[in-house]
Formats: C-alpha cells, structure tokens, sequence
C-alpha cells in the first residue's frame, strides 16, 4: 500500500521535458515529515483496530502493516487529527525532539 | 479483549483500501481539501481525469514535473474549470474513450465566484462531468480574502473586525438545482463514508454532477489543526451544513436526519475568525441557520 518512494526529476535541458503537460513522478523525495513540533505516537495495547486514524489522516500517512496502524514519520505534519478522533485515546501527542 | 483475539482481529477499513494520493504533497496541518481529494479519488478510482483551477489544490499537488496524485491533471484558468472539463471530456470521446470521469475540481472562489459562468454554462448544456466545490469558505490559497462562500460575521483579511461580513453565504446548491441537472450532493470530510457512496453514485449517472464539500482549512479560519474534522462534524450536526442530495433538481433527500440541532455556538467559538461575535450576531447566525433548516426540510417533504 505503501507509495513508492520516488527520486528527484531533474531536467538537464528543455528537450528532455515531456511536451503534453502531465505528472511524471510523485512528490515522495519531499520530506514533509520537518515541518512536525509534535509527533503522534500509538499505543498498541490499547488500540481497537477501528481504521479511524488510518480514515482521517490527510497525508496519508498512517500505515497498516499487519493488520496494525504505523505513522510514517518521514512525512506526518503533526496535525494531530488523529489522536483527537481515537475513540480508545491511545494516540498521543508529544513533543519532537531533534 | 485478550491480546491473541486481538492480534487476530482485521483492521478495519470502511473506505476502499486503494490510495491514489501519494504523502509530500504541499498542505498545511490539519487541511480539509486533502481529505476530501482522499476520498473522491477512493471513490472515483484510477480511470479519471481532474482539470483544476486556481486554487489551494493548484499548490498542494505540486510544481511541474511532480503531482502527489496517482491521475491525469490539467492545470487551468481560473474561471475555467467547468469548461475546460468539458473540452477534456469532449475529447477524450473523440478519441474513444467514453469511461474516464472527468472531474473539475475548484475551491469556493473558482466556483462561487469567478467560476461560476462557465459551470451554469456546462450544467445548461448537460456536460458529462463531474464538478466538485470544496468550501473552505474564503480565498485561502492567496491569503484569506473574503468570497462569496464567506459566511455572515466572518473575519477575513478583506473584511476585518470592524467591518466583518454582513451578507449571508451564497446558496450554490439552490443555484445548481434550479438547473434542472441530474445529481447534486452535498457532503464533509466528517462523514467520508457517505461522500464515497455518494462519489461512486455520482459517478454511475450521465450528466452534470455537482457536489459541495465542506473542507475546514485551519489557517484561515484560526482554528486549531487537529480540529478540522470536529469542525466539519459540528456543521453537520448543528444544521449548518446539512447533508443532502437532490436528483433532477426536484427529488431532495436528507441523508442525516438531526432529531434536534446542536447550538452554533459551541462551532463559532472554536474559530479565531468568529471571536469578535456579539451575543445578539451569534443570535442572529442561529436564525439563520434554523431558517435554512426549515426550508430545507420543506423541500425533503415535498
């Protein structure tokens, strides 16, 4: 489910651009994950399985690996919708340290 | 629940699993229009094509070469994207391809606003496309200046404090209904399993399809990040924006029905925009809304 994980496009000259206007790799090489003062953090014993923060995550980045949900903290904005909508309150959200 | 019936119990998804909209793309914390291309493109799926104006999506989705989406978009003017949707659908016939959607996706200025000639042109003629306006309620994307999507007391940077808005929001969807076209829906990024119902019946039905998408956008309205869904759910719940649909611009149905409406106050006075309200203009908003609410269920009783 995961996107792949796309490389900077760097054109060397203009011939080397696509004429027809259309998108020819993702945004993944952007880290959004820096612009984060805090990180969402889930803990799993008390987790419910509801898809609730998988659901409403704008980036998307919750991910399901093995039927569990995982934040990717290489592009989570700190938002903190999601530990806001969990019904069983196991997110919470604290402070990043670099 | 024990640890093993746990580990053994499925996650749960009550949105399809397939995810079109690829993360690093450009929004604030907490936006309300990422959620709603979320889920419209879990509705839609891969074969769609999207024209999008000016507007916040214009900036989210990425400088050229780079798109967060997984689909087709033509960048375009900003009064144009009913029309240029209609070029792209005509086009696409052309070249045998009658299955991709073609979705014009515009902000409330690009729609309320600039855009609206050329989507009462595209809903006249019956152009088969799909129009979506998520509302965040003002001109976000070039720094909150008040629309007409802006609703009654609003602050904006064109309507300060002492001279706030003083007309109520345009009504788009009794504007699209009186042109008689085929499927209208309104939907929040709070309820998305009803938008995505409503997104793949949209998408089964021949004809101009309008929708209108309540997106809360945390920067312009001053509101905490993490509120934006709450913020959306408490306009559904408090009758300000009800959820409904209407086919042929005649048949209306609620799809939540409110036993008993939420006062609006508790909604205005999570927002930094509505802090200078007076008693008597939160009155004033309540009437309103019951006003609306009362017409609205006219319609549904018809």
């Amino acid at each position: 489910m995961r996107p792949k994980k796309a490389k900077k496009i760097v054109f060397k000259s203009a011939e080397e651009m696509p004429i027809m206007i259309c998108s020819v790799g993702d945004q993944t090489h952007n880290l959004t994950g820096a612009w984060r003062n805090i990180r969402p953090e889930i803990d799993l014993s008390k987790c419910i399985k509801c898809g609730i923060c998988w659901k409403f995550c704008p980036e998307p980045s919750i991910d399901v690996v093995d039927e569990w949900p995982v934040v990717d903290y290489d592009y989570c904005k700190g938002c903190g919708i999601c530990a806001e909508e969990c019904p069983a309150k196991c997110i919470v959200m604290v402070e990043e340290r670099r | 629940m024990s640890q093993d019936t746990k580990k053994e119990k499925k996650f749960t998804m009550t949105l399809p699993p397939e995810e079109l909209m690829a993360c690093g793309h450009l929004a604030c914390q907490g936006c309300g229009a990422t959620l709603a291309m979320r889920y419209m493109l879990k509705g839609l799926g891969q074969k769609t094509a999207l024209c999008i104006p000016a507007c916040c999506w214009a900036v989210i989705d990425g400088p050229y070469p780079y798109s967060s989406l997984d689909v087709p978009i033509y960048h375009c003017a900003f009064e144009t994207a009913a029309s240029t949707a209609t070029g792209v659908k005509a086009g696409l016939e052309m070249a045998g391809d009658p299955e991709t959607t073609v979705v014009a996706w515009a902000g409330d200025g690009g729609t309320f606003d600039i855009g609206i000639q050329a989507l009462s042109g595209a809903a006249e003629r019956n152009d088969d496309i799909i129009y979506v306006c998520y509302d965040n309620e003002a001109y976000m994307n070039t720094g909150i200046q008040r629309s007409s999507a802006t609703p009654y007391g609003a602050w904006t940077t064109t309507t300060p404090v002492k001279h706030f808005k003083n007309r109520p929001k345009k009504d788009i969807v009794a504007i699209l209904a009186a042109h008689r076209i085929p499927y209208i829906a309104t939907a929040s990024v709070s309820h998305p399993e009803d938008f995505v119902r409503k997104v793949k019946k949209a998408k089964a039905i021949k004809g101009t399809r309008f929708f209108h998408v309540y997106a809360p956008c945390p920067t312009g309205w001053k509101s905490r990040p993490e509120d934006s869904v709450k913020l959306a759910r408490m306009a559904v719940q408090n009758g300000l924006f009800p959820l409904y649909e209407i086919e042929d611009g005649e048949k209306y149905t609620l799809n939540l029905k409110l036993k008993d409406k939420k006062p609006v106050e508790d909604y205005l006075r999570l927002q930094g925009r509505f802090r200078h309200l007076s008693p008597e203009a939160i009155a004033e908003i309540q009437a309103e809304i019951d006003v609306r609410w009362a017409r609205l269920l006219k319609h549904v009783e018809a």
